[in-house]
């Protein structure tokens, strides 16, 4: 915890030392990096049982091998998936770091630093600091991350949360939201992940913390 | 090698006699959760010990999904009601589903069928249709929802379990009123007790305000609105009040026990 503090505090003094990624940070990230991918792939396999589109899921990348094995899997990772991310938002908010990192984020910012990303030109000197795309992509992420818990919540417990069921719609689009979720995240897992390859200092910032 | 070589027949074409036997054996994926190799390394990674063999990882999801079990008996709230529909919304045509073809799904003779009423109850006798028929009913139109995810909505009438449950002296303060029906290959199903006393749990003898036909459950299935499908017994033979909990046909394979809504 109090790396954090450290590290933050010192965002804008460029020691060599310095912290970029504090370590809860890096043990919650990467704890719902596992968590993800285990609910992502037994997710595909339960989708697979009936599915919502006209595709389903090549069973090189599900992971259960059937629909009850992919359902232990789903419901034994969303603990790992909801008290991780439930430790990170809360941590988020009382240390400040979302306020700091994630705001503020204006349309005119996020265009300029897209332009900028696509022209190359986006500088990454200080990767303790978020340009606006960042910004918006890791805010934007959170608050999916939010909505597929509670719309996932809403299908497992469609009586006893009757009201969070109605609140999207009822069971069955809470069906199509849920899966919508899941193609975000993984649309940004891909981006994310390639852009950590692009800029390996940032991956090495995620694992070591400098 | 040699004995195998053996029991191959002369003049047989031994792929086709592979292939026989393979059709012949049970599924094998069904049983086996853990096939790829990335699944074992996420493993080993989420219990940050050293699982090898996919039997261990069996164990701990088993755990996870007893663990749920207790879980979804804590969130049970006997009085909250399953939602329920106008009849313009019935789903049409209701979805046939089991892990069999319609042309297997038990055919049953109303006039010789009974049920059986064993365990933790006073009154033991067997009951015939019509006595059954006779008892009051109410209708519930409620969304069926099936573990593999779609869901459609139905009408169902019968009576309550808990009336009948009352009427045969059942001990109520048992863990499970376990269920026995007709279809093939046994299949059975553990329900809680505080589920089997809740208000829209139904001994179902109507579906769409018509004798129940064959292909959902006749004569008798039992509705059960906080459960998926999977739970929702048809073609039943007999209900047993214990303490014990006695399995389940889908339960053995995997599938969480509890599975409630």
């Amino acid at each position: 915890m109090s790396s954090l503090a450290v590290s933050d505090d010192h965002a804008d003094t460029s020691t060599p030392a310095k912290v970029i990624q504090p370590t809860w940070v890096r043990v919650l990230h990467w704890t719902n990096a596992v968590a993800m991918v285990l609910m992502i792939m037994s997710g595909w396999q339960i989708y697979n049982a009936s599915p919502l589109f006209n595709f389903t899921f090549s069973s090189s990348i599900t992971l259960g091998s059937w629909l009850g094995g992919a359902l232990l899997w789903h419901f034994a990772a969303m603990w790992l998936l909801m008290v991780n991310g439930l430790i990170y938002l809360v941590l988020g908010f009382i240390t400040g770091r979302f306020r700091r990192k994630l705001l503020p984020i204006t349309p005119g910012g996020v265009i300029s630093d897209a332009k900028a990303a696509l022209t190359l030109k986006l500088s990454h000197g200080d990767l303790s600091k978020y340009n606006s795309v960042q910004k918006l992509l890791y805010a934007g992420i959170i608050v999916v991350g939010i909505v597929i818990v509670l719309s996932g919540l809403s299908m497992w417990k469609p009586v006893q949360l009757y009201w969070l069921s109605a609140l999207f719609g009822g069971y069955d689009i809470a069906r199509y939201v849920h899966f919508t979720c899941m193609a975000l995240i993984v649309a940004f897992l891909v981006i994310h992940v390639a852009l950590a390859v692009l800029v390996p200092k940032s991956l090495r910032a995620m694992i070591i913390g400098r | 090698m040699g004995r195998l070589r053996k029991l191959l027949i002369p003049g047989v074409d031994k792929s086709l006699l592979v292939r026989d036997a393979v059709k012949a054996m049970p599924d094998p994926t069904r049983r086996r959760f853990i096939t790829t190799g990335a699944s074992l390394g996420a493993l080993t990674l989420l219990s940050g010990c050293d699982v090898i063999d996919s039997s261990s990882a069996e164990e701990l999801l088993k755990k996870v999904s007893k663990f749920n079990d207790a879980v979804q008996a804590w969130m049970f709230n006997p009085d909250a009601l399953a939602p329920t529909f106008p009849e313009s919304m019935i789903t049409k045509p209701f979805p046939f589903n089991a892990y069999y073809d319609l042309d297997d799904a038990p055919e049953i003779a109303g006039a010789d069928w009974k049920l059986e009423v064993r365990g933790l109850v006073e009154n033991k006798k067997p009951w015939m249709l019509d006595e059954l028929y006779k008892l009051p009913q109410v209708k519930q139109v409620t969304r069926h929802i099936c573990v593999e995810g779609w869901s459609a909505i139905g009408s169902w009438t019968g009576t309550p379990l808990r009336d009948f449950l009352k009427l045969v002296g059942a001990d109520t303060r048992a863990k499970y009123v376990w269920f026995q029906c007709g279809d093939k290959d046994g299949y059975n199903s553990p329900l809680d007790m505080r589920t089997a006393l809740h208000p829209q749990t139904q001994m179902t003898f109507k579906f769409a305000d018509e004798i129940l036909p064959r292909a959902y459950g006749f004569p008798m299935k039992i509705r059960v609105p906080t459960k998926l499908g999977f739970k929702n017994p048809k073609y039943v033979l007999s209900m047993e009040v214990t303490n014990d909990y006695k399995g389940g046909y889908w339960e053995d394979q995997g599938y969480n026990s509890f599975s409630g809504s």
